[in-house]
This record gives structure tokens, C-alpha cells and sequence, in this order.
């Protein structure tokens, strides 16, 4: 009797760590946030990363096919590649395997960072040496790789000690001090040390630095570069374009992820805001449909609760990040729902129009969309409330036990903020489960990982989860590869709806 | 500057409204707000960027004479005309105040007078130094009555120079913490500032306009050594209350229940946790009368073992609404000074008597005066007979 109330409890500790650390791994990267410094983030995330290697380490690598967010994934390769000797036998192959498909699938940018990142913590083992030069090979377009990401990818080719076989080599070790490169790119990247010409064939953030070397006026240079700006580029150089010389950079609004082109909404003037309106609603409405149509979300009678205070302006680090997310989870549950009312903390006309201020009141609107009846109720906010203060954690509670025991109306708390002192986003009580989100889009995920943060569900239940998501992680990856699948077919992945693609290809060249 | 004669009143809140606390670490900051805003008092900031700023009190800047001396990095601007107070909130007033003097490498401002008439409707006043001035000249003249034991010097020159010293806000990294995180109400007007659930500082203006520009400046005010005495306490819980289970059976209920809490909580604040400054007697003296409203510097009873705060309150004369209150909580040697002052001018400053009424001996009252930092009221050799007789018992 006494053995089993211990494996009970076991595994409820086992629950709740795994639940806690995926929802760090939605919310957490490590910056700077409103309440808590960077330091402290960073502090907190890495203790949660050593502790559940050290204890649950398949399940710590198989949350890399959760859904989480591109540091925390970074982060999960760098500490499986250093403690590989730990591995055991039976899970190599399927370790390996994520780890290969998580560096596929992470933007370029990150994935070579981790790379880089191999060889400054000196991780340097066999299969560390694999996986780089597996990775490096996959690269659909190696020259554009050598040429824009020339240093790490050096470091990586040092590190993993590489043969590269082609000019690579050279360019790498030797630039442009070499006399001629028979690769086109690459000798557009030598040429463009001498002649102001070849410069704007190169990738943008190579060509910036070389176009202040050869003092090309930054309006000219913008303009001439455009062709050559990926999506997330042109979106950044947006304002600095203006204000260098009025030039206009065109971007294409609809095709930028929905979070992103939230917090760039937010970043206009409220004068730039008020005449772009139209537009911006449109994009908006416009990238949300395509957001579900390919993660598809149906809800029935939905409110949700968003937290407009001031202290979802984020950090300098997250500009008005808290925010973003609530107004891009507006539009995407707004077209998700059969029903759909918005209640925010502090009463905006137009949430596109307004900024953060004001107290944390969640007790008024959550009474409120209470009040209206719906299935679903979905809080997005940082979870500090102080108006008063927990009262929502009471109100929920009474809510719950006394006037809805039939769970009729379901509540679950996204919160886009990590809270470095409790390792976790911050919740609302006990009787509502909280979930980290990194972006909007990865809602229809929380949402279904939702009732494990509720405890309701048992640990084997999250385990097969989790599984399944390897699975169709790895399907997907295969799939794209055209290669059959590492684990063979032994396991089905039932009633698990295919996922968002993270929106990589968008964010990339 | 009209010195009226001083009236006992308590302060209270009336027509504001006290917010649940926002808590950092020990500071628990309780936001006031004010439901009915009528816009036709408006404060601005002027900042000086002085080392140090000396007000004349009486008679010209330049001349020889009762001399304030401060670092005063900021003014309040306060305008009470309709046309002017949009004019004072849309500008930067930059109309030079005082002299500005260069002594070596630093600065120096001469200024005239605590609270000074700029236009018919616009006065310019130093915020909470006016209160400190206030009590800083409390018995500044010194003993009136020439009884032997006291100095020559004390006789001739009274308490001057009069010195006490106070903590500016960013002495503070926590309180800049507390601030930057602080979230404003719309309504907001001002704010209690509590570091470890006893009252440093209270703030409230007329206007949430003026209250959200003058949140940051709040840094660079002064207060009292609390601030940083009470540093290494453990930090505050939020204090929400709850909610009564039994009572809820519908919607409607738990909100009932929510305004409950709220109200719970301003009554708290009214009655237990702003006790000292709001439900004490307060000593107040007007110092300026502007139009419709009056401008009053008060002080508490200098009792040692209750809480004291000294401020400086703009009252409207047709209601008493508080329009401007700022407060400085004193330390317990700053209360033990004022009040050992109090005590002797109370017995004419006759030492014997002053003994009789607080119980003890005439010795050990000089000791306990000297003690208290006033180092030269007293004759040496006095001094000394007092301190062999208080070491010989």
C-alpha cells in the first residue's frame, strides 16, 4: 500500500516537472522581461534545463517535438550533444534523430548558432562531429550558406574538423584574398571587397557592412539592395528606411507571421496607425486565415480575457511583446470561434489602435466574459494581477467548485511571460491551468497541451503525447527530405491532429 | 507669505479613493485615485540643475538674512486660471527663477522665497522643502527667557544653523525598481509609498495628467531614512483578502464579492494602514492663500512613540478637498529633537520645569538634549556638571 501511495506520488512529481518545463520552454528566452532581468531568466531556465536532463532525459528530448520555442530547442541540442554518454542504448537512434530534424527545422540563423555555440562550450564527441556535418551537407543552397554565415560556418567546419571538397575551403580560410572563384556568389563576395557593383548581389547582411566600407549613402543603398532582403528584413528596415531618406520598402504584410506583424503594428507611431489601419487589419485578418488554415483551430462560443496593462509593454528586450500577443490571439481566436467577444482589462475602442496602460483588472473582464456564457474562456496575460490582488485565483476557485462543478465553461490561462523566481509563467490559482506561449500561432498547441497543466490528465498520457509528436516531427522531416522515416512504423500517432509547420520558410530568405 | 495661526484638523481622503497595493520587495505602493477631476488646478515640474539652491526666507535673495540651503533639483509650477493651466501643461516653462551662481566647478541657485507668486494665477513652490523649512524653524529663535545654563552662542544666534539630514529616492535602487513597475490607473492622482508596511511618503496631486508625469520625478524627492533603514526586511505579501465561499451562488454574487474586497481594502488603508498621517490630529498653518484654494504646511504630534510625518497640503476653501498633499515621514531622532524643543519651549525654557513635566532630572534632561544633537545649546561647564552627575549614578 505504502509502495504504491510512492509511485503515485512519484509520478505526480514527474507530471508536474515535465508540465512545468514545457510551459517554461513556450514562454522562456532567456531575455529580459518586464518584472524579472535577463540574468535572472537566464539563471532560472538553465537550472530547469540541467534538472530535467538529470532526471527525465527521453522526455526532455522528446519535448523538442512540443512545439516550444526556437532558444529553448537550441538550448535542448547543446545539452544532449554535451551529455551524450548518458544516452541510453535504446533511445540513441531516436535522440539522434530529433536532434538532426531540430537543427533542420530551427531558422538557419540559430541553427548555425548552436554550432558555433558546440565549439565555445567545447562539446566535441563523435556524434556531435555527425550531426554537424549531416547538417551542414543537408543545406539546400551551401555557397549562400558560406557566404552569409561565413564565420560560424567556419567555426563548425573547424570544430567538426570537415572536408569540404569544394571552393568552400578556400573561401572560408582565405575571402576575398584569393584571386578568383570559379562559384558565382562567391566571387561576387570576393569582387565586392574592390567594386561597389557586386555588393548588391550578396545576401543583405553582408552587403551592409561592405557598403559602409565603400561609403555608399544608406538611401542609395537600401534601394538598390531591395531584391535581396528577406521578409523579416524588410519588415525591421522598415522605420530606419523612412527616416534615411523617405524611401519606401515594400513588404508584402500578408506574408509575415501573425505575432510578428502584431508587434509591428504595435511599433508604429499612433498617427502611422490611425491612417494604416485598414491595411494593417486587413494583413492581420488575412495571415490569421492562413495561420489556421494550416493549424486548424475550431471553438464554439469563445471569450477571451486580454490583459492590456502596462506592464504588458515588455522589456526593452521584448518590446510590448505581452501585448503583441494578445492582440494577434485576438484575430486568431476571433476567426477561430462560432462566437467570439473580446474583454480587455482596460475597456480600447480599437485594440490595433491603443497601448499598454493602466492596472492589471482581469477580475472585472473575466466576470464579464463570464457573465456572456461561453464554452471557453482563454486569459492572455502575465499573470500578475492587482486589482485586487489573486483575486482571480479565489474568484475562479468559487467559480469552479460552487457555481459551474460541471465544468460547462472551460478557462485556460496563456501567459507570454516567463517568471524567473517560480521557474514557470505565472498562474491564476489552482483551477486554471496556465500554459506558456511564445507566439499567437502557438495557441491550437497550448491549447491542447492545456490539460496536462490542468493535472487532469496522468503522466502516461503525456508521455504518449509526447511521443506521438516525435513522431510526426520526425514523418515530417522525412517527408521533406524524401527519405523513409527513422523509426519505422512500429507506432501510430491517433486522434493527433498534424501541427503548425513553424513558419520558418516565411521568417527565411 | 500671510502666516496664519495654526489649527488642529486631521487630513482624511475625502472625494479620493484608495486602489488595491501594488507590491516589489518590500515597498507596497497604494495608488489614490480621484473619481471627480475638475482641471482647474494644475501642477507642472521645473527642474534646477544646481548642486545647490539657497531660498532667501525673508527680505532679498542677495541680502544678509534667514537662509534656506538645499539640493533642490525640482520645483512644482501650480496654475489655478482656466487659460492658464492649458497654457502651463502645453509648455515648458523655462522663465529663469532666482540667480544662478558658479562657485568654482559647481552651481548655485539663489532663490526668493519657499512659494513665490509668478503671475496673478501661477505660484512656483519647492515641494516638501517648504514643509522641512517648516519644521527646521520650529524654535528656531532659540530660548527666549536668558536662563544661565545655556550658551552665549544660543542666547545671541538661537538653534542656527538648524541641520537635518533625508534620504533622496534613488538612494534607493529597489524604490526606482518599484516605480518603473508600478502601474498607474487612469484616475490616479497620487500614491502612498509603504516600505515594509509603514508609511514613508504620501503624494497626491489635482490632476492624473500631472500625476503621471510627476510618477518618475518621484526619485529625486527626499524621505525619510526609513527608506533605506528598513531595507534588509523581508518583503510584503499583497494583501487581496478573500472571498467568502458561503456567500457566492451566482454570478452576480462574485462580483459583489470583488467590490467587497476592494472596499475592504480601502477601508484598511484609511483606518489601519494610513492611521498615523490620516486619522491623527494634525497641526496646520496656511502659508499662502491662492485664489480658491489654500496652501497649508502641517505637522504631527511629535509624540516619540506614535508615528510623525511633517507636509505641505493645498486645500480648496469650499469643501476642504485635498488638492496637493506631500509628506515626510521624520525619523525617530528627527522626532526626539522636535520634540525635546517642543518640551522646553513649552516650559518657557526653563530646564527645571521642563524636568518636572517630563519626569525626570534636570541633569539628565541636558544630557538627553545633548544627546539628541544639539551640541551647543549649553553652557560647557553645565554640560559637563551634568554628564559627571548622570555617570556617577
Amino acid at each position: 500500500m505504502k509502495e504504491l501511495a510512492v509511485a503515485l506520488r512519484a509520478e505526480q512529481v514527474a507530471r508536474e516537472d515535465l508540465v512545468m518545463f514545457v510551459n517554461a520552454c513556450f514562454s522562456c528566452t532567456g531575455q529580459h522581461e518586464f518584472y524579472n532581468d535577463a540574468r535572472g531568466q537566464a539563471v532560472s531556465i538553465e537550472f530547469l534545463h540541467e534538472y530535467i536532463l538529470g532526471n527525465y532525459r527521453r522526455l526532455y528530448t522528446r519535448t523538442l517535438a512540443a512545439g516550444i520555442n526556437h532558444f529553448n530547442r537550441a538550448q535542448i541540442v547543446l545539452n544532449l550533444l554535451a551529455t551524450g554518454r548518458d544516452t541510453p542504448a535504446a533511445d540513441r537512434r531516436e535522440e539522434g534523430a530529433l536532434i538532426a530534424a531540430t537543427l533542420r527545422a530551427l531558422p538557419p540563423p540559430r541553427a548555425y548558432r548552436v554550432l558555433e555555440l558546440l565549439r565555445s562550450r567545447r562539446i566535441n564527441n563523435r556524434r556531435s562531429r555527425a550531426i554537424i556535418r549531416e547538417f551542414v551537407a543537408g543545406r539546400p543552397d551551401p555557397d549562400f550558406d558560406a557566404v552569409k554565415y561565413r564565420s560560424k560556418l567556419r567555426s563548425a567546419v573547424v570544430h567538426a574538423h570537415l572536408k569540404l571538397g569544394d571552393e568552400r575551403g578556400p573561401f572560408l580560410f582565405h575571402g576575398w584574398r584569393k584571386r578568383v572563384y570559379t562559384r558565382p556568389l562567391l566571387e561576387k563576395f570576393r569582387q565586392a571587397h574592390y567594386t561597389q557593383e557586386a555588393l548588391f548581389e550578396l545576401p543583405f547582411t553582408i552587403a551592409e557592412g561592405l557598403a559602409y566600407k565603400h561609403g555608399i549613402p544608406r538611401a542609395v543603398f537600401l534601394e538598390r539592395i531591395d531584391s535581396r532582403l528577406t521578409q523579416a528584413e524588410r519588415l525591421r528596415l522598415q522605420g530606419s528606411a523612412a527616416r534615411a531618406d523617405g524611401t519606401e520598402l515594400s513588404v508584402d504584410l500578408s506574408r509575415v507571421p501573425l505575432t510578428r506583424l502584431a508587434l509591428y503594428a504595435l511599433s508604429l507611431s499612433p498617427q502611422a496607425r490611425q491612417e494604416r489601419r485598414a491595411e494593417l487589419h486587413g494583413a492581420l485578418v488575412q495571415t490569421t486565415a492562413r495561420t489556421l488554415g494550416r493549424a486548424p483551430l475550431t471553438l464554439g462560443r469563445v471569450a477571451a480575457v486580454l490583459d492590456n496593462s502596462y506592464s504588458s509593454s515588455g522589456s526593452h528586450e521584448k518590446r510590448r511583446r505581452p501585448y503583441g500577443v494578445a492582440l494577434a490571439s485576438h484575430y486568431l481566436l476571433s476567426a477561430a470561434a462560432r462566437e467570439y467577444r473580446a474583454f480587455w482589462t482596460t475597456p480600447v475602442e480599437d485594440p490595433l489602435l491603443n497601448k499598454p496602460r493602466g492596472q492589471t483588472d482581469l477580475a472585472t473582464p473575466l466576470l464579464d466574459a463570464l457573465e456572456w456564457g461561453p464554452d471557453l474562456v482563454v486569459v492572455v496575460s502575465d499573470g500578475y494581477d492587482n486589482g485586487p490582488p489573486n483575486a482571480v485565483a479565489d474568484l475562479t476557485r468559487i467559480f469552479r467548485t460552487r457555481l459551474d462543478p460541471g465544468r460547462r465553461t472551460s478557462i485556460i490561462h496563456a501567459n507570454p511571460v516567463f517568471d524567473s523566481e517560480l521557474f514557470a509563467p505565472r498562474g491564476l490559482g489552482t483551477s486554471v491551468p496556465t500554459v506558456g506561449v511564445r507566439d499567437a500561432e502557438d495557441l491550437p498547441t497550448v491549447l491542447g497541451f492545456a490539460r496536462f497543466a490542468e493535472g487532469a490528465a496522468p503522466l502516461s498520457e503525456l508521455e504518449y503525447y509526447l511521443a506521438a509528436r516525435v513522431r510526426v516531427l520526425l514523418e515530417r522531416d522525412a517527408r521533406k527530405r524524401g527519405v523513409p522515416s527513422p523509426l519505422g512504423p512500429e507506432v501510430s500517432p491517433q486522434g493527433l491532429p498534424e501541427e503548425a509547420e513553424p513558419s520558418l520558410e516565411e521568417e527565411e530568405v | 507669505m500671510g502666516r496664519g495661526s495654526a489649527v488642529k484638523k486631521q487630513l482624511g481622503l475625502q472625494g479620493l479613493r484608495v486602489a488595491p497595493s501594488q507590491v516589489y520587495g518590500n515597498f507596497r505602493l497604494v495608488p489614490v485615485l480621484r473619481d471627480m477631476v475638475r482641471g482647474d488646478l494644475r501642477m507642472t515640474q521645473r527642474k534646477y540643475k544646481d548642486d545647490l539652491a539657497v531660498v532667501s526666507l525673508g527680505g532679498e535673495p542677495m541680502a544678509p538674512g534667514l537662509k534656506y540651503a538645499s539640493y533642490i533639483p525640482h520645483g512644482l509650477v501650480m496654475s489655478w486660471d482656466k487659460q492658464q493651466v492649458e497654457a502651463a501643461v502645453e509648455t515648458r516653462l523655462t522663465k529663469p527663477d532666482g540667480k544662478q551662481l558658479k562657485v568654482g566647478p559647481f552651481s548655485l541657485r539663489v532663490m526668493h522665497r519657499m512659494v513665490r507668486r509668478e503671475d496673478r494665477q501661477q505660484l512656483r513652490l519647492l515641494p516638501l522643502h517648504l514643509a522641512m523649512e517648516g519644521f527646521l524653524a520650529l524654535h528656531f529663535a532659540g530660548p527666549e527667557i536668558a536662563w544661565h545654563e545655556y550658551s552665549r552662542e544660543s542666547l545671541s544666534r538661537g538653534l542656527s544653523p538648524r541641520i537635518e539630514q533625508s534620504v533622496p529616492g534613488w538612494a534607493n535602487a529597489a524604490f526606482a525598481q518599484a516605480l518603473r513597475v508600478f502601474e498607474i490607473h487612469e484616475q490616479q492622482v497620487g500614491m502612498l509609498i509603504y516600505r515594509a508596511d509603514v508609511l514613508l511618503s504620501a503624494f497626491i496631486l489635482a490632476h492624473p495628467d500631472d500625476y503621471r508625469a510627476l510618477h518618475q520625478p518621484m526619485l529625486e524627492d527626499f524621505y525619510g531614512e526609513l527608506l533605506l533603514q528598513y531595507g534588509f526586511l523581508e518583503e510584503v505579501t499583497p494583501l487581496g483578502g478573500s472571498i467568502h465561499e458561503q456567500r457566492v451562488s451566482s454570478l452576480k454574487d462574485l462580483r459583489a464579492e470583488v467590490a467587497r474586497l476592494r472596499q475592504d481594502w480601502a477601508d484598511f488603508v484609511q483606518d489601519v494602514m494610513g492611521e498615523g498621517l490620516l486619522k491623527t490630529d494634525v497641526t496646520a498653518t496656511p502659508v499662502y492663500e491662492a485664489g480658491p484654494f489654500t496652501l497649508e504646511r502641517f505637522i504631527t504630534s511629535l509624540e516619540p512613540s506614535a508615528e510623525n510625518h511633517i507636509g505641505e497640503m493645498i486645500l480648496r476653501e469650499e469643501d476642504g478637498t485635498i488638492e496637493y498633499l506631500k509628506t515626510y515621514r521624520l525619523s525617530a531622532a528627527q522626532t526626539r529633537r522636535a520634540y525635546l524643543l517642543k518640551q522646553l519651549a513649552a516650559a518657557g525654557w526653563n530646564l527645571d520645569d521642563a524636568a518636572l513635566n517630563l519626569r525626570t532630572t534636570k541633569a539628565e534632561l541636558i544630557v538627553r538634549i545633548h544627546n539628541a544633537g544639539f551640541d551647543h545649546l549649553f553652557k560647557p561647564e553645565v554640560l559637563e556638571q551634568a554628564q559627571r552627575h548622570q555617570s556617577r549614578r
